[in-house]
């Protein structure tokens, strides 16, 4: 089944919403053995990178994240600040990421001559690359964020999509089965619909 | 990237939906389900949901009602109204809320510093309520019957600097009026932080809202424009569509 991870950090039942109105059930889960049976696992996530790290190593389920993950392939999505767990570290905090994808979080800092404020609360276009899974290539895809901060990649493979905030700003990033998102699929009406639809489709 | 349209929808004590003028004369706009399988379907930006009188009734909220109201909501939800604390705000926030609107206690820059921690400053909304009293603009709680001393600059650098990740500016005087917000409170606020500030009170419309923009805002909110049609405020719920929107923003240059 779809699995959410619990780990006290993340809006867990925009997620579950979003997931039953599209047709699919999903459940909520802070328990190692759901993870390794989890069919999909969402990793969300708020707040501040050092925060929420200590929250999921608090958790003691990242050795069945990996497990999963990393040797069953179970795909996962990271949303919003659980994409940028994902990477290494983050300019925002001390401790380190989960180090999956090889990019590293740094804050935003946009040219003051594009009269931009941080963070960013709005909604992007975003532009995917031709291989990306989660997007329909070519329609258009409009999705709600709000963050401070952006993962920098170290392979252009792994960007998924960008979008523009005073230059390129990495939206989505894909590594292969794990998923990450920077926007919020599940407060971004049909477009976030679709997206997290083909991540239950495409992703196995 | 566009600048959001924010529509705030108004609960009244018995959490219907209503609008007010100058924060009094409340009208009936209708069940907030419906309002907002609307909106919904419309695609808005986002939806900011105050309840209205929970700080001066000293009411709790209801977060059953906010966790289903949560759910009907695929697009980013904002709620206030008589949140004080951290432990008032947890669960409203494992309702389904993104984003909690503090008012009186956007102040206590300790709660205010809590939340940002515990949530993240995107999370944290500081609602200051504004009123001009001889050429001068105060800052004013308790819907609008507290009128401190305070600017409303100083007030949103002191919220911004306690960690509110965004201010929702609301001027009293021109709430329901739809005649265009206020250029010098918007510019002058928008001008001292840097989070985003929301301009609200005083929309009628579209041009208004492009013109919210170029004041400085970088959100624009408003219930009337989204609840009310023609000169005699027939209620009808509407919002523009993305393309309206985009052409509107190019013309005024308020896109970037």
């Amino acid at each position: 089944m779809i699995t959410i991870i619990n780990y006290g950090v993340g809006n867990l039942s925009a997620l579950i919403n979003m997931f039953e109105f599209i047709g699919y059930d999903a459940r909520i889960a802070d328990e190692s053995s759901r993870i390794l049976d989890a069919s999909h696992l969402v990793l969300p996530g708020v707040g501040a990178f050092d925060a929420a790290m200590n929250r999921l190593r608090g958790s003691r389920l990242i050795p069945s994240l990996e497990q999963a993950v990393l040797e069953r392939e179970i795909p996962l999505l990271g949303v919003c600040l659980g994409m940028q767990l994902l990477g290494r570290r983050s300019e925002e905090g001390l401790t380190k990421g989960l180090g999956w994808i090889a990019g590293d979080t740094v804050r935003m800092q946009p040219e003051p001559s594009f009269n931009l404020k941080v963070p960013f609360m709005g909604w992007a276009g975003v532009e995917c690359s031709p291989s990306a899974t989660l997007f329909d290539v070519g329609s258009e895809q409009r999705f709600y964020f709000t963050h401070s901060y952006q993962m920098r990649c170290d392979h252009q493979s792994n960007i998924a999509g960008i979008h523009q905030f005073g230059g390129p700003v990495v939206s989505a990033v894909q590594h292969k089965n794990i998923y990450g998102v920077q926007f919020h699929p599940e407060k971004s009406h049909r477009f976030g619909m679709r997206l997290l639809g083909h991540f239950i489709e495409r992703s196995r | 990237m566009r600048p959001r349209i924010i529509p705030v929808l108004l609960l009244d004590s018995r959490k219907r939906l209503v609008k007010t003028r100058r924060f009094s004369e409340e009208v009936y706009i209708g069940d907030p389900f419906n309002v907002v399988r609307i909106l919904n379907e419309k695609e808005v930006d986002e939806i900011c949901v105050l309840d209205i009188n929970a700080s001066v009734e000293e009411r709790r909220s209801d977060l059953g009602f906010i966790a289903e109201l949560a759910s009907e909501c695929f697009m980013p939800l904002s709620y206030g109204g008589g949140i004080k604390s951290v432990a008032d705000a947890a669960p409203i926030f494992a309702a389904g809320v993104e984003k909690v609107v503090l008012g009186r206690a956007s102040s206590d820059s300790v709660t205010v510093r809590a939340l940002a921690d515990s949530y993240g400053s995107q999370a944290v909304a500081a609602c200051i309520d504004c009123r001009r009293v001889d050429n001068h603009w105060r800052v004013a709680f308790d819907r609008g019957r507290t009128l401190t001393n305070t600017d409303p600059v100083t007030q949103a650098i002191a919220v911004e600097q306690a960690g509110a990740g965004e201010i929702i500016l609301q001027n009293i005087d021109r709430d329901g009026a739809q005649n265009g917000y206020d250029a010098g409170l918007v510019s002058s606020v928008s001008e001292a932080v840097t989070v985003p500030v929301v301009a609200l009170g005083g929309a009628g419309d579209l041009s208004h809202l492009a013109e919210g923009l170029r004041m400085g805002a970088s959100a624009v909110a408003s219930g009337s424009a989204f609840v009310f049609i023609g000169r005699l405020r027939a209620v009808l719920i509407t919002y523009p569509s993305s393309q309206d929107v985009n052409e509107l923003f190019k013309k005024s240059g308020a896109a970037s």
